[in-house]
């Protein structure tokens, strides 16, 4: 049935989308040795196009039907194949691929987190292929943020198309317990962890809990990218993760983010372990139980959504947002993207697919309902949420920074080791010492990659 | 071999029939892509077929007449697979765990024992597991033993609506690690205030405040003590089973000989009943041991990743598979491997040796 499927559509009309260049006249020649029984003088449109995500969750799983739709119309040769895996916020998806590599088996094309878990993983394995000719014939860089381009780039080869970018360093909150504490936040956010930790104080006062977190599956290592930003800023941060790092771990930068980051724990809700992700966590801000939430920008989502995928609340009056304490003009973004893989069935299909991913049409069918913004700078802002507007306006002005939870920064062996090393340090006691043992855990973790010597 | 022959022509044509539908099957399901709903066949079907096929062996050899050919040739098939998929993945992940691979591409460089001693020398996230591991092992079996031990002396006293009880008792066993762990993760919340909630807030509203407990997120050892309710609350109905059925076949003479001795109700299951019961006991140990040394699910859906209840079955899953260190992965699983191979290979050979005596 198969066979016959892949014949019919072989034999049919190629039919070309209107914004479709001609993407395979320029791939490199190891794309025709794969397919060598085709007809050498039919090109091969058509057949199915396996597409592997873990969006399969509300919002998201939305957001990839409306740009399949985009997909089914731009190109109907193609039967798209959704081969989404559910679950662990993408960690079942990512096992079930690496098997498939491993197997020879790749989807078309699959999801993975732009930065260092794609060019680490698939990049450094030979399993996908750098995209400069679709770069160029798309003229996609130009519609990029100039800083994102060597994010997503090994050896000055871009390897992923950003389909969406979602933001870090947001600070959620409860206005209404934040005026019953007497706290006024400023206009820009609070420009300093130690402003933040005073308003901490007023709100304990209050009873009420200050910061709130969910349970430490990811929760913890995304507030402590974001105290650590606030505190060493924009730049000493990429110094850790250059490949001869100029921010010493082992410095007194680093000693000074651990120190907040031990003060702010000491202000989380005790039973942050036992809380299933972060939306409890998110949800103790909405029900008025703590102030302030760090969590990444698909937290506006929930909270404003209609129920039965969010809490229906009014943006403003029942829930806020500010940066981060210390993170005025910083974007810590990260971002989904798709690759172009070696060895799959329907490299056509996977350039169709591209396509649709990095277009306007694409991005803006998805991102409104996955509720984060464009890669692309040029998107319409009208058809986004009162949130994502401010965003796309910072993703054009802001510094854009990469976040270590998400996959931008950091290989993920040595994200794990720090991970590891993190959730050693929130079982301590927090102390003096108990930092100094994380510090000196970071350093082996950066040694243990091999980046640092 | 060949003395017992008799040609049945019925036989040789079924024979026929299982060879063609089984190579019939095999084309098909190589050659076409069968679905049933989102779900792909295809490699079950492959394997049916294969089985068809396969069984026009030992249905065309019930003519030779010799069962020790037969059986052989039936057991065949599981041994072959028994070879591949348990002793065959063990030795590869031996293999992997004395390498270097980090990362998706395989690396098959040996590197002797590194990985073994980077985990023993200067891993402290491993200290925790092994620590956790022993504290939830002994608190788990002792907790289903002394439990089972009791419900099942209490169901020993021939009372109305034991079936019933027997069925309580035994239910929890059938709900999933994963399901009980996310349910008792809601009764054991250690929310304060307001937010109270689970068993804490039974306590709270019987005014039993002194009860009121962090569970698991008790500072270590004791946190991972909190773990074991939920895992004795599942197996001591079993554990209780084991014991019943054990104390239904020791016989009554046994016990009206000790009344006619003068022996009291609890002398009885002190100097008899309970040393009969030792088999069992042994038999128990084995299986909560085993269970316990690989626990994972439990543990994920309580702990949630907090590493202060870490094991190594979640340590080798985050190694692997969220950090790509397959080498380190499959060293932290031969491990759980030995763990579990010390505690059942002497009961098997014992078991071996008992059975070739009888």
């Amino acid at each position: 049935m198969l066979v016959a499927s892949l014949l019919l559509a072989a034999c049919g009309t190629p039919t070309a989308a209107p914004t479709t260049p001609p993407a395979e006249t320029t791939q490199p020649p190891a794309e025709t040795t794969q397919a060598p029984t085709e007809a050498p003088t039919t090109v091969q449109t058509g057949g199915e196009v396996e597409i592997f995500s873990w969006w399969v969750g509300p919002g998201e799983a939305d957001g990839l039907a409306a740009m399949v739709k985009v997909f089914n119309a731009d190109y109907p040769q193609y039967t798209f194949v959704n081969a989404a895996v559910a679950g662990g916020a993408g960690s079942n998806a990512k096992a079930v691929l690496a098997t498939r590599l491993q197997a020879g088996n790749p989807p078309d094309s699959w999801q993975a987190h732009a930065g260092q878990e794609t060019i680490a993983n698939y990049v450094a394995a030979g399993q996908v292929q750098p995209l400069d000719d679709f770069f160029a014939s798309t003229g996609f860089a130009s519609v990029l943020p100039a800083t994102l381009i060597p994010l997503i780039s090994a050896n000055g080869h871009p390897y992923s198309v950003p389909v969406n970018i979602h933001r870090s360093n947001v600070m959620w909150y409860n206005p209404s317990v934040v005026q019953a504490a007497g706290v006024t936040i400023p206009a820009g956010g609070f420009t300093t962890w130690d402003d933040f930790f005073a308003a901490c104080e007023k709100i304990k006062a209050t009873g009420k809990v200050c910061l709130s977190m969910g349970n430490e599956g990811f929760t913890a290592m995304h507030l402590f990218e974001n105290v650590m930003i606030g505190t060493i800023g924009a730049d000493k941060w990429n110094g850790l993760w250059l490949p001869t790092p100029t921010t010493d771990w082992a410095g007194a930068d680093v000693t000074a983010g651990l120190a907040n980051y031990a003060k702010a724990l000491s202000y989380v809700n005790s039973d942050a372990a036992t809380l299933s992700d972060w939306q409890p966590a998110s949800k103790m801000v909405a029900d008025g139980d703590a102030a302030f939430n760090i969590m990444g920008d698909w937290a506006y989502g929930y909270f404003a959504n209609p129920d039965p995928n969010g809490l229906a609340l009014t943006p403003h009056t029942q829930f806020d947002w500010s940066p981060v304490p210390g993170t005025q003009g910083i974007f810590v973004f990260l971002s989904d993207s798709f690759v172009k893989p070696i060895g799959n069935k329907n490299p056509e299909g996977t350039m169709a697919w591209l396509t649709v991913a990095a277009s306007k049409a694409g991005q803006e069918a998805f991102n409104p309902l996955k509720g984060s913004i464009c890669a692309r700078t040029d998107c319409d802002k009208s058809l986004f949420s009162e949130y994502s507007q401010g965003a796309m306006a910072d993703w054009l002005s802001n510094t854009v920074v990469g976040s270590l939870t998400h996959g931008v920064v950091a290989a993920p062996a040595w994200q794990t080791t720090i991970d590891t090393a993190l959730k050693l340090f929130i079982a301590s006691d927090l102390g003096t010492k108990a930092q100094s043992d994380f510090q000196a855990a970071l350093v082996a973790a950066c040694k243990s990659d091999g980046t640092c010597q | 071999m060949f003395k017992n022959f008799t040609f049945k022509p019925r036989i040789l044509i079924t024979a026929i029939v299982l060879l063609v539908v089984g190579v019939a099957g095999l084309y098909y399901f190589t050659h076409s892509k069968l679905m049933i709903g989102s779900f792909d066949v295809t490699s079950l079907g492959i394997l049916v077929a294969g089985l068809v096929m396969y069984s026009a062996i030992p249905v065309a050899m019930t003519m030779i007449g010799n069962e020790t050919y037969l059986s052989i040739v039936l057991m065949l098939p599981s041994i072959a697979a028994v070879a591949i998929f348990v002793y065959g993945f063990i030795a590869w992940s031996v293999r992997v765990s004395f390498s270097n691979w980090k990362g998706l591409i395989p690396n098959y460089t040996f590197v002797g024992f590194k990985q073994y001693i980077i985990l023993f020398s200067n891993d402290p996230r491993f200290m925790i597991d092994l620590r956790n591991t022993a504290v939830f092992t002994v608190g788990f079996i002792l907790g289903c033993l002394i439990i089972g031990l009791g419900l099942a002396i209490l169901l020993d006293q021939k009372i109305k609506g034991e079936n019933l009880f027997r069925g309580i008792f035994l239910l929890p066993m059938s709900i999933s690690f994963i399901a009980s762990g996310v349910v008792w993760s809601w009764l054991m919340s250690s929310a304060t205030g307001s937010r109270i909630t689970g068993i804490n807030l039974i306590f709270k509203s019987l005014g039993l405040n002194g009860l009121i407990s962090l569970w698991h997120t008790t500072p270590q050892p004791w946190g991972m003590a909190f773990t074991i309710i939920p895992a004795v609350w599942q197996l001591a109905g079993y554990t209780m089973a084991m014991y019943l059925g054990g104390m239904r076949s020791i016989s009554d003479d046994l016990r009206e000989a000790a009344r006619v001795d003068g022996a009291s109700e609890f002398e009885i299951y002190r100097y008899v009943i309970l040393p009969l019961l030792q088999p069992i006991t042994l038999s128990a140990v084995i299986i909560l041991g085993h269970m316990s040394l690989k626990i994972f699910d439990l543990i994920v859906a309580l702990g949630r990743g907090d590493i202060r209840l870490d094991v190594p079955g979640i340590y080798m899953w985050t190694t692997t598979f969220s950090g790509n260190n397959y080498a380190q992965g499959a060293a932290i699983g031969i491990l759980m491997l030995v763990g579990v191979a010390v505690l059942v290979i002497p009961y098997l050979v014992q078991n071996m040796r008992t059975e070739t005596q009888v």
